[in-house]
C-alpha cells in the first residue's frame, strides 16, 4: 500500500464516525418534526371525536351548562366565507396567470407583477384584515361577510397565481405551436388546448389554496367577525369555524373547551380532506 | 388550390366565426392584462391604506412610536416597543431552532431516504403546513405549553434559574412556548424551499465528490451544502418573514403581557396578536392610527424579507429559456 | 410549372441572432421538396416563417417576402391564423393533444374553427386518417386518448390532424426523426402518396431520405441557401463545393 493509501485508511475510520453521526442527526431532526404532527393529529382525533356528533353540526352555539351547542352557523359562514373568496380570488389568480405565461412572460411588467404576488403571498394576514376593516367595515359601519370573504379572497389570489402560473408552463410549447399552425386563435389555444392540459393541475392548486385560507382566523377577526346566530346575508356579521374555535379556545370552561377540539376536528377534515385530495392527485399526475 | 366542395365545406363556415373572432383574442387578452394589473394595484392600494391611515400616529409620537414601551391608550400615548420586542425574539427563536431542523429533514428527505420513504415522509412534513394556525394555538394551550412547562421550564429553572434568561416561575405560557410553536410552524417552508434547493444541485457536483472516496456526510458537506446555501438562507428568511406575522398561534400562548423581560419563560406580547386583541375595541381616531401603524411596520418588515428571499432563492436557480422546443 | 410559394431575400432573427441571412427560392405545386443542411442552420427557422409560426417565439423578427399563391403572407392586412390555417404543419415529435381522443385530434382544427356538423366532422376524420394511413389502425378505437398511440401513430395522427384543415400546402419540420425505421417508411410513404395533392415541404437531417422522397432539394448552411435545384441534381451534380462536402458526409 501506498503511503497516500496508508493514511487514507487510517482517518477513514473517524470519518465514517462523523458520517454516521450527521447521518443520525439529519434522521432524528426529521423524527422530530413528525411529533408534533402526530401530537396535534391525535389530540384532536381524540379529543374532538367526543363532542363532533351531528348535532354539533347542525345546531347553534349554546351557553355554558345547556347540552347540545354546535358549530353549525360557524360552518355554514365559513362554506360562505371560503365561497366569496373562491369567486373573487379564482378568476383575477387564474387570468393573471394566464396572462404570465401566455402572453408575457419576461419584462418588467411580468416581474412585477410576480414580486407583488409573492409580496401578497407574504403579508401577515393580519395586515390584509386591517387593509379590508378599511376599505370595507368603515364605509360600511359593519363587520360582513362580504369583508370577511374579501379578506380571504385577496389571500386567495397569489396562491392561485402562482400555482396556476407553474401548472400552465408544464403545458409544453409543442401543443400551443401545434393549434396555432391549425390556425387557431390564441384565446382559442388558451381556452381549449392549454388549461384543459393544465386543468388537473390547477384545479389541485385552487383547492390548496382554499383548503389554506378556510382555517385562516385573524383576519376574519377585523372582518367577518363572528355571530353566534344563523346568518348568511352578506352586510352582517358572520360566524366561521376558525373563530368558533377561537372564542372557545381562549373561555375558561372546559364545556367549551372540548367544543373547541370538536370544532378543530371537523375544520382540519375540511383542510385536510382539501389537500391530501389535490396533493395525491398532482402526484399521480405529472404532466408527462 | 383545393377542389371548391371541400372548401364551402370546411373553410367557409370557420371563415364566418372567424370575423368575430378577431375582437375575442383582444378582448382576451385585455382580460387577463386588466388582472395582472388589478393585482399590482391591490398591492398598491394596501400600501396607500396602511401609510394614510397610521399618519396620525407616525406623526404624532414619530421614531419613539419604535422605542417606546408605553401603550396607554386611556393617556392616549402609543408606543410599540414591547410588541416589537416579543414579535423579534419569538421570532429569533423560531428560525434558530426550525433552521437546523428543516435542513437536516431537507438532507435526510433529499440525499438519505429511499424514494419509497422520503416520499409519504416529505408529505406528512407537508402536512405541517395545512394545519390552521388557529388549531396550532389550541393545541398550544392545552397540549404543548402544559408540556413544556413541567418538562422543559422546570428542570431548567431547577438548573440553571440564576440565569437571568431561565429564571422566574414556569408558567408554560410565554415567549419560548411562542418561539417553539412558531418554529414547528415554519419547519415545513424550509424545509420545502431547501429539499427543491437540494434537489437541484446537480448530480455531476454529488459525483465529482462521491468518485474521490467521500462519505456521505463528506457529500453533503463540500458539494450539496456550498451549492444550495444562498437558497437555503433564502428559506429561512421566508419562515422568517412568516413567523413575524404568525397572529392566531402566538396571540393564545405568548401570555399577552407587554413587558421585556430578560427571561425567556415570561409572558410577551406580540405585534399581530396586539393588533388581534385590541383593533376592534379601539375606540378613538389615534389608537386606531396606531394600531394600523403596527401592521404598517409588520408590512413593511415582511415585505423586505419576502424580496431578500426572492434573491436569495432565485440567485441559485434557473437560466432562461430558448431554442425551439419541439 | 406552378409556383406555389415564392420566398424572396428572407431574413429571420432569435432576438439580435440572425439565423437566415435573406433566402430565396421558389417551391411547385404538387411537389415535394426537401430542406438539408447541418443542425443549427435555420432549416426549421426557415420552414416556420412559411406559416408565420417564427413570429410566435418571443423576441423573433422576419423581414422580407413571401409569396403563397399570389398573397404576401407578412402584408399587414393578413392574419396569420388565416394563413395557418391554410397550411399544415407536422413537427418534429408527435404532439397530440393529450386532453383529446383520437377522433377530436383530427377534428380538432375544424371544431375548433367552428365547424359542428357532425356529418361533414365525420366523414372529414376518416378521409383525414385514411389519408394518413392510420384509418385502419385506430378505427375501432376512436375514443381513445390520443396519447395511447404509438410514436409513430401518434406522428400519423399529427398529420392527419393537420390535413383535416385541408391545406393545400404541407409543411413536415423532421417529421420521422423521432420514429423506428418502420414508422419512418411509413411516413415516407406517405409524403410520396400525399404529393399527389398537397404541396410539401419536408425538412430532413437524412440525406438518404431526402433523396428518396424529394423532388428538390435546399440545402441550407449557416441561414443562407448553398444550392437549391432538382434532388437528382444536388445529389449527383452539385455546383457547390460545399453542398458536395456535405452529401458526401465529409463535414458537420
Ligand atoms: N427560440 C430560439 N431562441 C433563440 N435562438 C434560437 C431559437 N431557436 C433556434 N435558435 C437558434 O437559431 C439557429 C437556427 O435554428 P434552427 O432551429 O432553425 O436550426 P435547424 O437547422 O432546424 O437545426 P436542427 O437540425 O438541429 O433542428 C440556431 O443557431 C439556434 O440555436
Ligand atoms: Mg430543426
Amino acid at each position: 500500500m501506498s503511503e497516500i493509501q496508508n493514511q487514507y485508511a487510517k482517518r477513514y475510520k473517524p470519518r465514517k464516525i462523523i458520517n454516521y453521526l450527521m447521518l443520525t442527526i439529519m434522521l432524528l431532526s426529521t423524527l422530530l418534526a413528525l411529533i408534533p404532527l402526530f401530537s396535534i393529529l391525535t389530540h384532536i382525533g381524540i379529543s374532538g371525536i367526543k363532542a363532533l356528533d351531528l348535532q354539533f353540526i347542525t345546531n347553534l352555539p349554546a351557553p355554558v351548562g345547556e347540552p347540545g351547542g354546535g358549530m353549525g352557523n360557524a360552518l355554514v359562514g365559513t362554506l360562505v366565507l371560503v365561497s366569496l373568496a373562491a369567486l373573487m380570488g379564482i378568476p383575477v389568480g387564474v387570468l393573471t396567470a394566464i396572462y404570465l405565461s401566455e402572453y408575457q412572460q419576461t419584462g418588467l411588467f411580468p416581474s412585477t407583477v410576480r414580486f407583488v404576488a409573492d409580496s401578497l403571498l407574504g403579508i401577515p394576514s393580519i395586515v390584509v384584515g386591517i387593509f379590508v376593516y378599511l376599505i370595507i367595515v368603515l364605509p360600511m359601519k359593519s363587520f360582513s361577510a362580504l369583508a370577511g370573504g374579501v379578506a380571504l379572497g385577496i389571500m386567495l389570489i397569489p396562491i392561485v397565481i402562482r400555482g396556476t402560473e407553474g401548472m400552465l408552463k408544464m403545458v409544453p410549447d409543442s401543443l400551443r405551436e401545434a393549434a396555432l399552425a391549425l390556425g387557431m386563435r390564441k384565446w382559442r389555444v388558451i381556452v381549449s388546448i392549454v388549461l384543459p392540459t393544465a386543468i388537473k393541475g390547477i384545479i389541485t392548486t385552487i383547492m390548496l389554496g382554499i383548503a389554506r385560507v378556510a382555517g385562516e382566523t385573524a383576519p376574519l377577526l377585523l372582518t367577518a367577525f363572528g355571530n353566534h346566530f344563523w346568518s348568511t346575508k352578506l352586510d352582517q356579521p358572520i360566524g366561521a369555524l376558525p373563530l368558533q374555535i377561537f372564542t372557545y379556545a381562549i373561555s375558561p370552561f372546559d364545556e367549551w373547551h372540548n367544543q373547541a377540539w370538536a370544532g378543530s376536528l371537523l375544520l382540519i377534515l375540511v383542510v385536510l380532506f382539501l389537500s391530501i385530495i389535490a396533493r395525491l392527485a398532482t402526484r399521480g399526475n405529472k404532466l408527462n | 388550390m383545393l377542389d371548391k366542395d371541400i372548401k364551402k365545406k370546411a373553410i367557409n363556415p370557420k371563415d364566418k366565426s372567424n370575423a368575430q373572432n378577431i375582437p375575442l383574442d383582444k378582448i382576451f387578452k385585455a382580460l387577463t392584462f386588466t388582472a395582472s394589473l388589478g393585482v399590482i394595484l391591490l398591492l398598491g392600494f394596501i400600501i396607500f391604506k396602511l401609510f394614510m391611515e397610521s399618519a396620525l400616529s407616525v406623526e404624532k409620537f414619530g421614531f419613539k412610536f419604535i422605542t417606546s414601551m408605553e401603550w396607554d391608550p386611556v393617556k392616549g400615548e402609543f408606543g410599540a416597543g414591547a410588541y416589537i420586542f416579543g414579535t423579534i425574539v419569538s421570532s429569533l427563536i423560531a428560525i434558530l431552532i426550525a433552521t437546523p431542523v428543516s435542513v437536516g429533514i431537507a438532507l435526510y428527505l433529499t440525499e438519505i431516504a429511499p424514494p419509497w420513504l422520503s416520499t409519504p415522509v416529505g408529505f406528512l412534513v407537508e402536512l405541517l403546513a395545512a394545519i390552521p394556525s388557529v388549531i396550532y394555538g389550541l393545541w398550544g394551550i392545552f397540549v404543548f405549553v402544559p408540556f413544556i412547562r413541567q418538562y422543559i421550564q422546570k428542570p431548567i429553572g431547577d438548573l440553571f434559574g440564576w440565569i437571568p434568561l431561565f429564571s422566574g416561575p414556569p408558567l408554560g405560557i410565554g415567549m419560548l412556548s411562542a418561539g417553539l410553536i412558531l418554529a414547528i410552524m415554519i419547519i415545513p417552508i424550509i424545509t420545502a424551499i431547501s429539499r427543491d434547493i437540494i434537489s437541484s444541485v446537480p448530480t455531476l457536483q454529488r459525483e465529482g465528490a462521491m468518485a474521490l472516496g467521500a462519505t456521505r456526510w463528506e457529500v453533503i458537506k463540500y458539494a450539496i451544502l456550498p451549492f444550495a446555501k444562498s437558497g437555503i438562507l433564502g428559506g429561512i428568511i421566508l419562515g422568517m418573514g412568516r413567523a413575524l406575522g404568525e397572529t392566531m398561534a402566538v396571540t393564545m400562548v405568548i401570555g399577552n403581557r407587554p413587558e421585556i423581560k430578560a427571561s425567556l419563560f415570561a409572558p410577551a406580547h406580540s405585534m399581530a396578536a396586539v393588533i388581534a386583541n385590541e383593533f376592534t375595541e379601539a375606540t378613538d381616531d389615534i389608537y386606531l392610527s396606531a394600531l394600523i401603524e403596527v401592521g404598517l411596520l409588520l408590512f413593511l418588515v415582511t415585505f423586505i424579507m419576502n424580496g431578500l428571499a426572492r434573491f436569495f432563492i432565485w440567485s441559485v436557480a434557473r437560466g432562461p429559456k430558448g431554442g425551439i422546443r419541439q | 410549372m406552378e409556383k406555389v410559394i415564392q420566398v424572396n431575400d428572407v431574413k429571420a432573427w432569435y432576438g439580435s441572432l440572425q439565423t437566415l441571412k435573406g433566402i430565396s427560392l421558389e417551391i411547385f405545386k404538387n411537389r415535394v421538396t426537401a430542406i438539408i443542411g447541418p443542425s443549427g442552420c435555420g432549416k426549421s427557422t426557415f420552414i416556420r416563417c412559411l406559416n408565420r409560426m417564427h413570429e410566435v417565439v418571443p423576441g423573433a423578427k422576419v423581414e422580407g417576402k413571401i409569396l403563397i399563391n399570389k398573397t404576401d403572407i407578412y402584408s399587414s392586412q393578413v392574419d396569420p391564423v388565416e394563413i395557418r390555417r391554410k397550411i399544415g404543419m407536422v413537427f418534429q415529435k408527435p404532439n397530440p393533444f393529450p386532453t383529446m381522443t383520437i377522433y377530436n385530434n383530427v377534428a380538432s382544427g375544424l371544431k375548433l374553427n367552428g365547424v359542428k356538423n357532425k356529418r361533414v366532422l365525420d366523414e372529414s376524420v376518416e378521409k383525414s386518417l385514411r389519408r394518413a394511413a392510420l384509418w385502419d389502425e385506430v378505427k375501432d378505437r376512436l375514443n381513445h386518448s390520443g396519447m395511447s398511440l404509438s410514436g409513430g401513430q401518434q406522428q400519423r395522427l399529427c398529420i392527419a390532424r393537420a390535413l383535416a384543415v385541408e391545406p393545400d400546402i404541407l409543411l413536415m419540420d423532421e417529421p420521422a426523426s423521432a420514429l423506428d425505421p418502420i414508422s419512418t417508411l411509413r411516413i415516407e410513404e406517405l409524403v410520396q402518396e400525399l404529393k399527389e395533392q398537397y404541396t410539401i415541404v419536408i425538412v430532413t437531417h437524412n440525406m438518404q431520405q431526402a433523396a428518396r422522397i424529394s423532388d428538390y432539394t435546399a440545402f441550407l448552411l449557416n441561414g443562407e441557401l448553398i444550392e437549391y435545384d432538382i434532388t437528382e441534381n444536388i445529389f449527383t451534380k452539385p455546383t457547390d463545393k460545399r453542398t458536395e462536402d456535405y452529401i458526401t458526409g465529409r463535414f458537420g
